[in-house]
C-alpha cells in the first residue's frame, strides 16, 4: 500500500528510519541534519520504535558507537552533516575496513571555513575515498527510497559496507515535498532482519575485530574492499529492481534524462538535477537537444553506465558542488573525464563549479551552461575548461 | 574473596603469544581484571596502544573472548555501542547469553585523547567497565609525555634538559574526574596487590551502570627499571603514597591502604631511569616539590575519605 504525503526531506528520512526500526541509532545534532535525529528521538520516546538510541557527545563518538553496535551484531545507524562528517572521518574509514553495514544519511552542507550552514557537497566528497558506498538523492522521495534500499545494499553478503545516503541541505532537507511512502509492513518485509555472520556478541564463536594489520595482510584487505565495491554495483541494480516491484520506482546506478538523442548534456548530483531537467525540457522546446545525466551512485563510480550514457554526446558539462583546489576543477569532473577517456570519441568535457556554501543555482545558470555547450559543439573549441557559475568575478 | 587457587581455575581470556615486553604491567593487569568476570561471556574493547598492537597482530589474537579495537580516542564510545547492541539484542530476543563489556585504554587514550569519549560513556550510564592501564606516558609511540605523566619525569617530549628538568606540570587526577561523573563505582588500584585489583574488578563488573578503574601499570621501557622489579616498583608507588589506593562507591570515598610509616618519594624515584636526573646536584628542589605535592594530595584524599588528615609516622 502506498500513500501520498507532504514531508520535508528530513521528515522523509526519519520516516524511513522509523519503518526500518534499526536496533541501534547513535547520533549528535548538527544543522541541517538535526531534525532527523530529533524526529527519530520522538519516535523512540513515544514507543513507535524500540531502537536503542544513544545520544552521544560528538559525531566522532556517533560513528564509533555505530561501529561498536554493528560489530556486536546489530543494524546500526547514525546521521550527520558537514563538520560532523569531517569529525567522523577516521572512523568512517574504519567502519568500511571492518566491513560493517552501517547506514547513515548525510545532509550535505559546506565545510568550514568560513563557517557556513548551507548546501554544497564538500562534506561527502571529503569521504569519497573512504570505502563507503555513496548514494545521492534528488528529492525527498529519493532520500526516502535510498534509505530503505541502503539497508539491503549494506548488508548484502557480497558487499558488507557502510552506505551514506546524501541529500542537499535545506534545499531537500527542509523543503516540503510531495512523496509516496510505502506501508510499514512492506518496508519491514523488504529490509528483513539483519543476520550477521560473525559478531562480538556470539558467545559460541568469539572474534577479534580491528586487529593490527601489517604489510603482510593490509594490502590484501584493501583489495577485498575493492572487490566488495565492484560487487556492490550489481547488488545496487538488483535491489533497485526489487524496490521497483514494491514501490513502482525502479533504481539503477545512474539516471539518464533525454540522453538518447542528445547533443549536449550536463552531469549533476542531487537536487540540481531537477533544475537541470527542467531547463533541458525548455531547451528541447526550442530545438536544442539537451539531456541530463544524474549519477545516483557516486561510490562505487559507475564508469560503464556513464560511458554508455554519454558515448553519443558531443559536449558534456560536469557540474560540481565542491572544489578540489587542484586548480583543475571539481571531484566529479575528474571521474567523468576518466570514464570517457577510453571511448576516444572526442567528447568535449568541461566543468562548472556551482553552489558552494549554498549559493543559489538558478535556471538561467543552467541555461548558460547549455548555451556554452552548444557553442562548443558548433565550434569544436573549448575556451575555458573550468568555470564558476553564479560567482562575482 | 576467592583464593588464588580458585582464581587459577578461571578461564584465561588473555593468553600467551602476545608481544608485550618483559616486565610490562599490561598483561598482568588484564589477566587480573578479567579474572574477576569468572565464567561470564566477555566483550573487550581496546583503544589503540601497546596492548592492542601487541595482542592482535593479524592473523593472530591473544584474546580468548570477543575483542574490538576501533581507534585511539574512541574506546568509550565503541563499547557504548556494543553495550547498546547487547541491550537491543536482549530486548528483541535475538540473544539469550549474558555478557560483560569491558574496555581497556592506556593513559594517552584515556586521560588525553579519549577523555571526551569516556566522559560521554560514563555520563550516559552504560553498563560497562572502563579500565585505564596507566603507565604514565605514550609508550607505544616511544615515551612521550601525557597528562598522566608525573612531575620531573624524563620523556621524549618533556626531556630532562640543561634548563628544564623533565615534565613541569603535575598530573591530572583522572580517577577523581571520573568519580565526579557520579558513576556508581570508580577506583584506583595497582598490580602489586592481586587482592586489591581483584576486589575492585569484581565490584566494577558486578555494579549496575558504568565503572572506572585506574590501574598503575608500569612500563620498563619508559620508566627504565629492571624488568624483574615491576612488582617492587609498583609497591613503592603505593608505599610512598605516589599512587594511593582508594575507591569511590556511589559517591562515598574510601581509602583502601594506609602505609604504616612515612616512606620518602625518593625510594620510588631512585630505581627508575626516568627520574635519574633529579638526583643530580641542583635538582633537589624538584624532588622536594614532588614530595610536597604528594603530601598535600594525600591529606586532601584522607579528608575526602572521612579520615583524620595526617601523614604516616616517620
Amino acid at each position: 500500500m502506498k500513500t501520498k504525503v507532504a514531508l520535508t526531506g528530513n521528515e522523509a528520512v526519519a520516516q524511513a528510519m522509523k519503518q526500518i526500526n534499526p536496533d541501534v541509532v547513535a547520533a549528535y545534532p548538527i544543522t541541517p541534519q538535526t531534525e532527523i535525529v530529533q524526529i527519530f528521538s520522538s519516535f523512540v520516546a513515544n514507543g513507535e520504535v524500540d531502537t536503542e538510541f544513544i545520544a552521544v557527545e560528538s559525531e566522532h563518538s556517533a560513528m564509533s558507537a555505530a561501529v561498536g553496535a554493528s560489530a556486536a551484531g546489530t543494524r546500526a545507524m547514525t546521521a550527520t552533516s558537514s563538520q560532523g562528517l569531517a569529525y567522523m572521518f577516521e572512523v568512517v574509514y574504519i567502519a568500511a575496513s571492518l566491513r560493517l553495514p552501517i547506514v547513515f544519511p548525510v545532509v550535505n552542507r559546506a565545510l568550514s571555513g568560513p563557517i557556513n550552514i548551507h548546501c554544497d557537497h564538500s562534506d561527502a566528497m571529503g569521504l569519497r575515498d573512504s570505502g563507503v558506498i555513496q548514494l545521492f538523492s534528488e528529492n525527498a522521495q529519493e532520500a526516502y527510497d535510498n534509505m530503505i534500499q541502503a539497508v539491503r545494499i549494506a548488508e548484502h553478503p557480497d558487499v558488507r559496507l557502510p552506505v551514506m545516503v546524501n541529500m542537499d541541505g535545506f534545499i531537500t532537507s527542509h523543503a516540503m515535498d510531495v512523496l509516496e511512502v510505502i506501508d510499514d509492513e512492506t518496508v519491514r518485509n523488504f529490509v528483513g532482519t539483519y543476520v550477521p555472520e560473525d559478531y562480538l556478541l556470539n558467545a559460541e564463536n568469539p572474534i577479534s575485530m580491528g586487529n593490527f594489520d601489517m604489510y603482510d595482510f593490509y594490502f590484501e584487505h584493501k583489495r577485498q574492499q575493492v572487490e566488495a565495491m565492484k560487487a556492490a554495483k550489481e547488488v545496487i541494480k538488483e535491489i533497485g529492481k526489487e524496490f521497483g516491484r514494491i514501490s513502482g520506482r525502479e533504481y539503477g546506478l545512474v539516471e539518464s534524462y533525454k540522453l538518447d538523442d542528445a547533443d549536449v548534456a550536463v552531469v549533476v548530483l542531487n537536487s540540481a538535477a531537477g533544475t537541470a531537467k527542467g531547463v533541458a525540457d525548455e531547451l528541447r522546446a526550442k530545438g536544442i537537444k539537451a539531456g541530463v545525466l544524474k549519477p545516483r551512485v557516486y561510490r562505487p563510480f559507475p564508469h560503464e553506465e556513464i560511458r554508455e550514457a554519454l558515448k553519443g554526446i558531443k559536449a558534456v558539462a560536469v557540474m560540481d558542488r565542491a572544489e578540489t583546489f587542484s586548480t583543475c576543477g571539481g571531484p566529479m569532473f575528474a571521474d567523468i573525464r576518466n570514464a570517457l577517456y577510453d571511448l576516444k570519441n572526442d567528447i568535449k568535457v568541461v566543468n562548472y563549479v556551482y553552489g558552494l556554501g549554498g549559493r543559489d543555482l538558478r535556471l538561467e545558470h543552467v541555461e548558460q551552461v547549455f548555451e556554452e555547450l552548444e557553442n562548443i559543439r558548433k565550434t569544436g573549441r573549448v575556451d575555458e575548461t573550468v568555470k564558476y557559475l553564479g560567482l562575482r568575478e | 574473596m576467592a583464593t588464588l587457587k580458585e582464581l587459577s581455575k578461571v578461564q584465561e581470556r588473555f593468553v600467551g603469544g602476545h608481544r608485550l615486553c618483559a616486565g610490562c604491567g599490561h598483561g598482568i593487569s588484564v589477566r587480573m581484571i578479567l579474572n574477576a568476570v569468572e565464567d561470564a561471556n566477555v566483550v573487550v574493547g581496546c583503544a589503540t596502544g601497546c596492548l592492542e598492537v601487541a595482542s592482535t597482530i593479524y592473523p593472530y589474537t591473544a584474546w580468548n573472548c570477543s575483542f574490538i579495537h576501533n581507534a585511539f580516542e574512541n574506546a568509550g564510545a565503541t563499547i557504548s555501542g556494543v553495550e547498546a547492541a547487547y541491550r537491543a539484542l536482549k530486548k528483541r530476543g535475538r540473544i539469550d547469553r549474558d555478557f560483560k563489556i569491558i574496555a581497556f585504554g592506556g593513559d594517552g587514550g584515556t586521560y588525553d585523547i579519549g577523555l571526551q569519549s569516556l566522559s560521554g560513556a560514563m555520563e550516559r550510564g552504560h553498563n560497562i567497565v572502563y579500565v585505564c592501564l596507566n603507565n604514565e606516558a605514550y609508550m607505544n609511540t616511544g615515551i612521550q609525555r601525557s597528562s598522566a605523566t608525573p612531575v620531573g619525569a624524563d620523556t621524549t617530549t618533556s626531556p630532562a634538559g640543561k634548563v628544564i628538568p623533565g615534565k613541569q606540570q603535575p598530573r591530572k587526577d583522572l580517577t577523581a574526574i571520573m568519580a565526579a561523573h557520579n558513576i556508581p563505582y570508580a577506583a584506583q588500584t595497582a598490580i602489586h596487590s592481586w587482592q586489591d585489583v581483584h576486589k575492585k574488578a569484581k565490584k566494577a563488573v558486578e555494579v549496575e551502570g558504568p565503572a572506572f578503574i585506574n590501574v598503575l601499570s608500569p612500563c620498563p621501557r619508559g620508566w627504565r627499571y629492571n624488568t624483574e622489579d615491576i612488582v617492587e616498583i609498583t609497591r613503592l608507588a603505593v608505599e610512598t603514597r605516589f599512587w594511593p589506593l582508594f575507591e569511590v562507591e556511589n559517591g562515598k570515598w574510601k581509602l583502601n591502604y594506609k602505609p604504616k610509616k612515612y616512606v620518602p618519594v625518593e625510594e620510588f624515584l631512585k630505581p627508575q631511569g626516568r627520574f635519574r636526573h633529579l638526583f643530580k646536584p641542583g635538582n633537589e628542589h624538584v624532588i622536594k616539590a614532588i614530595q610536597e605535592e604528594i603530601d598535600r594530595r594525600w591529606l586532601a584524599l584522607l579528608e575526602r575519605c572521612g579520615e583524620t588528615p595526617e601523614l604516616p609516622p616517620r
